[in-house]
């Protein structure tokens, strides 16, 4: 029976690179090294409820119709919207994601990932103070504090503390956990809390003066930090700050407790801010706890092909880039959006409910293995592979190290990047034929 | 399979690699190369005149990879429109992707507008081993090039180690691993050691500083690897981006480190040694205050030396964007002109930095390194050892390169430049006094003539027969021209070639993209002994089981990532 080794785990930013798989007649028998979320990804293939056939909405109901119908039902639905919103295309691959932009741009869409309800501040924050970080190895190897602030990895991403952070042990780490301090900065005691050297609990939303105390209290102005800021004491945050400033290596891990919360990309401006002054006195990097397993390598496919990680509009022809107007929960919240393609994601149940509620209103193609709530409101369904267990491609992990997703078994589905191309080439006929 | 013909009738010829100075004659293509004849039935260009040179060969530019980060911190460079038909944001059309940018344009836009100028090659500066599939997928999308990247080496541990524990023939194997795991082309080192010292936030100040607990130096890593580069046989030299980058007076340790190479024997019919963007590391003074041009030092020690090339990595005034291995100096740029940065770090392997900066002729230093530039390709006599760049997009992008031709070829066009630098920039550069003007050969040279030697690249950057057809046809009758005084005639004939082939396809006509084929991707297989190989790989095997966070059956960059692969196989000498 086959054995495959070094199989990378589709499921979080981690990316794990080290499973084991045995297949026995094209099932998955067992699986080693992956965490209980890997693990149900890897299991739950089998289990969950797969979209078994391509579907369109007729009188209400989703009926099962062949493949090309399906197709030739959306690429109709593309070319006749004016305004389209591609979203999503963050658990699937580089290959695939390359071939929406490519539709996007065909069909004068604008493109957005999960990111617009995710660490798409920290992009922002990005482009405002840039991003110092390194690669998780350097954690690993290197790190004496480790940070994690506003994101909880024992349940997001359970072997993160395992084989980067916390319990790794590296070249210069060789105490592993023993050597380490680490902190954890939260608005509730989380598992990951428990865990910590330090527990730092803040007052919700105020992320940003903590961050701001902690800058000042590292460039020696002391002075102007009042006695108590987002619920900490000043005593506790200069504590704080000197084990920054003493620290070998340290590594600030944020979440989406520090991008979604109140001053959203402000916060993530000024974390970027305290490294580049914590660089002053010692080391310091910045890593943002990705949660998609490649919601990494969207920002990276989308910056090559359209200067921009999220938000594109192609509406003029040329990639328009305007975060907060063409996000995509913008254009749904506007009523703009005049059709929906949705791939690798679920906004059915998680975006707000005014954008659901334009999202019922207008037709939308659902691309994905499984079926979830955006599922009830699709007018055309086409089942894909699942990405890194019944296809390969490329992604990209939290720390944007490029990795290739094994094939394990096979699969009658198509790929997401097979239905991007159908996709592309009969929206052409159809533009051809007009 | 068809045979497609070209002729192309009346080409004013220059091709410095046959001695060719702008002779008037017919070229023949056939099935993507030059060849002697052509049969009647040849597809039929009329160059009339016009000057013809082979595809250019830029050998030290920032396009896959890195350029990511900076497009990512910098969507507002999607916008700019700073040199007209090859910067900001284009419609997609029926030949073409949308395309934006300037300093880091989207792949296709760094595909078409290279193409525009006549470029037909690009070599990649750096490819960070552990990220190599990044690079490998932006070569992807960039259309009509063919490529090639530099793997970094300079701060990696086994490198180190090797150097350290006096083992070079397991370091020349782990060489030909690395360039067979990021299908990487040759040896880039920058900032030898000071990657792994940026790991702690600390730098190496020079060739002899240890670099902080590898027990090794700057000095001993830059030879280990060429005696490695050597035993391998690899195609290019090392190209080393030295120590010091950046600082005033730097310019010593770069004679320095060029010194070192003289005894290196070269195995390959090429230089030792190739010294990159030396603009930014021929810094005379000692601080900021008192900063002056130390070119005419590094060129007078070049005009005697005959073991290497170098690049100039010359400024553009107006916005860049800096990106290096060189981290330290990436931080140290955002403090000094607080900007925002951005540092990646590799684990094992090497740092890396991008800071977004604007040069401007107001700002002394900024004109002083303007001029350095200049300076070096003026001072140097030999055209052979320069290749021009501007360490695109570092101190500039590639766009700028026709204006950057007119500053080597008027001085006339220099003078209007110079006339707006205050009187203490003037007192700092050796530039006024220069009255050299390069001609189209030499500037053929420096564009492409020499890379196709310094690469061993013989198909390349050359119209001999047998040569690929990358083909560029600019509109300018040399004869007729006086590049002195019609300066801008000359910047806007090199901004839209005429006629660009690439492989014998006419892929840009009238300043327009005509076709989109896909390019190559060059990299390296060196052999080596097989017990040489495991015994190296024993080694490799437990830096992956104890401290890369990737498996070492990942780490290999897949054959699906290069499309069109063009693999160069070394014999070695062990």
């Amino acid at each position: 029976m086959p054995v495959i080794k070094d199989a990378v785990c589709s499921l979080c930013g981690s990316l794990c690179d080290d499973i084991t798989v045995t297949v026995e007649d094209n099932k998955i028998t067992k699986i080693e090294n992956a965490c209980i979320l890997g693990h149900s990804k890897f299991v739950g293939m089998f289990e969950h409820d797969r979209i078994e056939t391509p579907m369109i909405r007729k009188d209400g109901e989703l009926v099962p119709v062949p493949y090309e119908e399906a197709i030739e039902a959306a690429a109709k639905i593309l070319v006749n919207s004016r305004r389209t919103l591609s979203y999503g295309w963050c658990s699937t691959s580089c290959e695939a994601i390359g071939k929406a932009i490519q539709l996007a741009e065909e069909t004068g869409a604008l493109i957005d990932s999960t990111a617009n309800v995710c660490h798409g501040p920290s992009a922002l924050a990005a482009q405002e103070k840039g991003a110092p970080g390194a690669s998780l190895g350097e954690i690993k190897n290197r790190a004496d504090v480790i940070v994690f602030w506003g994101c909880n990895p024992v349940h997001a991403h359970p072997r993160h503390m395992s084989r980067y952070s916390s319990f790794s042990k590296g070249f210069f780490s060789t105490k592993g956990r023993k050597g380490r301090k680490m902190v954890v900065i939260d608005v509730r005691k989380t598992d990951t809390a428990k865990l910590a050297d330090k527990y730092v609990e803040i007052e919700q939303g105020s992320d940003l003066l903590l961050i701001t105390a902690l800058r000042s209290a590292v460039n020696g102005h002391e002075d102007v930090i009042p006695e108590t800021v987002a619920g900490i004491s000043k005593e506790e945050i200069m504590e704080l700050a000197e084990t920054l400033k003493n620290a070998q290596f340290s590594c600030i891990f944020f979440g989406m407790g520090v991008t979604q919360s109140r001053s959203k990309y402000k916060n993530g401006d000024g974390v970027s801010s305290l490294i580049s002054d914590l660089n002053q006195h010692s080391k310091s990097v910045m890593i943002g706890m990705r949660g998609h397993y490649n919601v990494t390598g969207f920002g990276q496919v989308a910056t090559w092909e359209t200067g921009f990680p999220m938000a594109i509009d192609f509406a003029r022809g040329f990639p328009y880039y305007n975060p907060g107007e063409t996000g995509a929960n913008n254009v749904l919240v506007r009523e703009e959006a005049d059709a929906a393609m949705i791939s690798a994601a679920d906004p059915g149940a998680h975006f707000p409910q005014k954008a659901v509620r334009h999202l019922a209103k207008i037709p939308v193609i659902q691309i994905d293995p499984y079926a979830n709530p955006t599922t009830e409101i699709a007018d055309v369904v086409i089942p894909a592979a699942v990405v890194g267990i019944e296809a390969e491609g490329t992604a990209y992990r939290m720390d944007a190290i490029p990795l290739r997703m094994k094939k394990l078994i096979d699969t009658e589905f198509k790929t997401d990047e097979q239905i991007t191309k159908d996709l592309i080439a009969k929206v052409r006929e159809l533009k051809e034929g007009a | 399979m068809r045979m497609s013909e070209i002729l192309i009738k009346n080409a004013n010829v220059c091709d410095p690699a046959q001695g060719i100075n702008c002779e008037t004659m017919d070229l023949c293509i056939r099935d993507g190369k030059i060849v002697e004849s052509v049969s009647e039935s040849a597809e039929v260009i009329d160059a009339a005149g016009r000057l013809t040179m082979a595809g250019g060969f830029d050998g030290h530019t920032h396009s896959a990879g890195k350029i990511n980060v900076g497009r990512f911190m910098n969507p507002n460079d999607a916008r700019r429109t700073l040199v007209p038909g090859l910067s900001g944001p284009e419609a997609r059309t029926e030949k073409t992707r949308a395309q934006v940018g300037y300093n880091t344009p989207n792949t296709y836009a760094i595909g078409y507008r290279y193409a525009k100028l006549g470029y037909t090659t690009i070599c990649e500066a750096a490819i960070p081993m552990l990220a190599a599939r990044h690079t490998h997928e932006e070569f992807k999308e960039i259309p009509i090039l063919d490529k090639m990247g530099l793997s970094l080496f300079g701060s990696n541990w086994q490198v180190m180690e090797y150097v350290r524990d006096k083992e070079p023939e397991k370091l020349a194997a782990y060489v030909a691993w690395g360039l067979k795991a990021s299908r990487g082309y040759g040896v880039k080192i920058v900032n030898a050691g000071g990657g792994e010292a940026w790991g702690w936030g600390k730098n190496v100040s020079g060739l002899y500083d240890p670099v902080p607990n590898f027990d090794v130096t700057p000095a001993e890593i830059l030879m280990g690897l060429v005696e490695a580069n050597e035993k391998l046989q690899l195609p290019h030299s090392v190209h080393v981006h030295c120590n010091n980058l950046g600082k005033p007076g730097n310019y010593e340790t770069t004679i320095e480190t060029m010194k070192m190479f003289e005894k290196v024997k070269p195995t390959v019919d090429r230089q030792a040694l190739h010294v990159t963007h030396v603009q930014f590391n021929a810094y005379a003074g000692t601080s900021w205050r008192d900063f002056e041009t130390g070119a005419p030092m590094v060129a007078d020690y070049l005009n005697g030396a005959n073991h290497l090339t170098f690049d100039l990595g010359q400024v553009i005034f107006g916005p860049a964007v800096t990106m290096t291995a060189d981290g330290p100096v990436e931080y140290a740029n955002s403090r000094m002109l607080h900007e925002k940065w951005s540092n990646q770090d590799i684990e094992l392997e090497d740092a890396s930095g991008v800071v977004p900066l604007s040069y401007s002729p107001k700002s002394f230093i900024n004109a002083v390194q303007w001029a350095i530039g200049i300076e070096l390709a003026l001072l140097v006599e030999d055209p052979w050892k320069i290749m021009f760049t501007t360490d695109s997009p570092n101190g500039g992008s590639f766009v700028n390169y026709p204006e950057a031709f007119t500053y080597l070829m008027s001085a006339k066009k220099r003078e209007q430049v110079i006339s707006g630098f205050g009187k203490m920039a003037l007192d700092r550069m050796v530039l006024p006094g220069l009255d050299r003007e390069l001609s189209f050969y030499e500037l053929a040279i420096m564009t492409r003539s020499m890379q196709s030697k310094m690469y061993s690249r013989p198909e390349k950057g050359n119209l001999k027969v047998g040569s690929d057809a990358d083909v560029a046809i600019y509109d300018i009758i040399t004869s007729d021209i006086d590049p002195s005084v019609e300066h801008e005639k000359v910047k806007q004939a090199f901004s839209g070639a005429a006629y660009t082939l690439k492989d014998g396809n006419v892929v840009v006509k009238d300043g327009k993209i005509e076709a989109t084929p896909m390019g190559r991707t060059y990299w390296v297989n060196a052999k080596v002994p097989a017990d040489i190989d495991s015994a190296m790989n024993k080694d490799t095997d437990i830096k992956f089981k104890k401290y890369y966070t990737v498996s070492k059956s990942n780490y290999m960059v897949e054959d699906s990532y290069l499309p069109n692969p063009v693999e160069i196989r070394t014999e070695g000498a062990f």
